[in-house]
């Protein structure tokens, strides 16, 4: 059966306060960096699957992505993906 | 009337939970382990605080798919009364019992002290010793409850009368002071400050009994 390797990234959505982003925008500046106008943090959750096509790897992705990798409610995500 | 208190690996607050309902207000309690699914006996559950699973991923996601509490999702449609401290709060909303959900705080600290709250609805079971505007002191401890929900959530929240408590000083960012909601029904309250905390006179303050107390008089 093939093998898909997926990169999920789990971003804030742009109304919800990213303090830790925010923090660390500042500590950018300390290091001397200039002109960082905005620093947000997410995660990236990275996986591989075994699924009898592209459609049903996909599809279980999204599942796991919506349900338990991300929560809709303030976060937002994408799905990267490709058949090893 | 027996009390539940469920027990996630990485709770910490369970043990004060049982103090408090056991130890100071004589409940008969017991804990629920979370891969029970028998809730049967059990009058009230109480989500304690702490840091279930470690708080992977975020606060609250991964307990959400416990089997105790698949359970708990019936016994909320049964009508059972269910109380989310703190973390118990966080899991509340990732299960999606309740609206919206705990964010890091607006200054990144971890605090940890006492806050005057106000009641700002007496709907939920949990507040019907309180009347709209008493005020009350309580602990709170937490890194993330900054309350975050979409402006048609937090509509929702207002013209339904379900926002039970909210901070007089806002500690960490939440929107519109929310320190407590309840649902539609008014038999789950979450909360970020910890009633358990303030239910023994050594301890020093008793706000939290009135909480705890109010499932007996029913």
């Amino acid at each position: 059966m093939p093998i898909f390797h997926a990169r999920v990234l789990v971003n804030l959505r742009p109304s919800v306060l990213d303090p830790a982003g925010e923090a660390s925008r500042a500590a950018a500046l300390r290091l001397g960096v200039e002109g960082i106008e905005t620093l947000r943090i997410g995660k990236a959750v990275e996986l591989q699957l075994q699924a009898p096509d592209e459609e049903e790897a996909r599809r279980r992705i999204e599942l796991i992505s919506d349900r338990l990798l991300a929560n809709p409610v303030i976060e937002n995500w994408s799905l990267e993906m490709k058949k090893l | 009337m027996t009390i539940g208190i469920v027990v996630f690996p990485g709770s910490n607050c369970d043990r004060d939970v049982k103090w408090a309902t056991e130890g100071c207000l004589r409940m008969p309690t017991r804990y629920l382990w979370h891969e029970e699914r028998d809730l049967s006996g059990v009058e009230a559950v109480v989500l304690p605080g702490g840091f279930s699973y470690g708080d992977y991923l975020r606060c609250g996601a991964i307990a959400r798919f416990a089997p105790v509490l698949q359970s708990l999702v019936e016994f909320v449609d049964r009508g059972g009364c269910v109380l989310g401290i703190c973390n118990g709060f966080q899991v509340l909303t990732e299960l999606e019992l309740l609206p919206g959900a705990l964010t890091r705080n607006r200054e990144l600290h971890f605090i940890c002290d006492d806050v005057e709250l106000q009641v700002d609805s007496n709907k939920t079971q949990w507040l019907s010793n309180y009347q709209v505007g008493d005020l009350l002191t309580l602990p709170i401890a937490h890194g993330e409850g900054c309350y975050q929900c979409s402006e048609d959530t937090l509509k929702y929240l207002q013209d339904n009368d379900l926002i039970a408590l909210k901070y007089l000083t806002n500690p960490n960012g939440s929107l519109s002071d929310i320190a407590g909601i309840t649902n539609q029904q008014g038999n789950v309250l979450g909360l970020m400050p910890h009633p358990e905390r303030a239910c023994d006179p050594l301890t020093g303050a008793l706000d939290g009994q009135s909480i705890l107390k109010a499932l007996l008089c029913r």
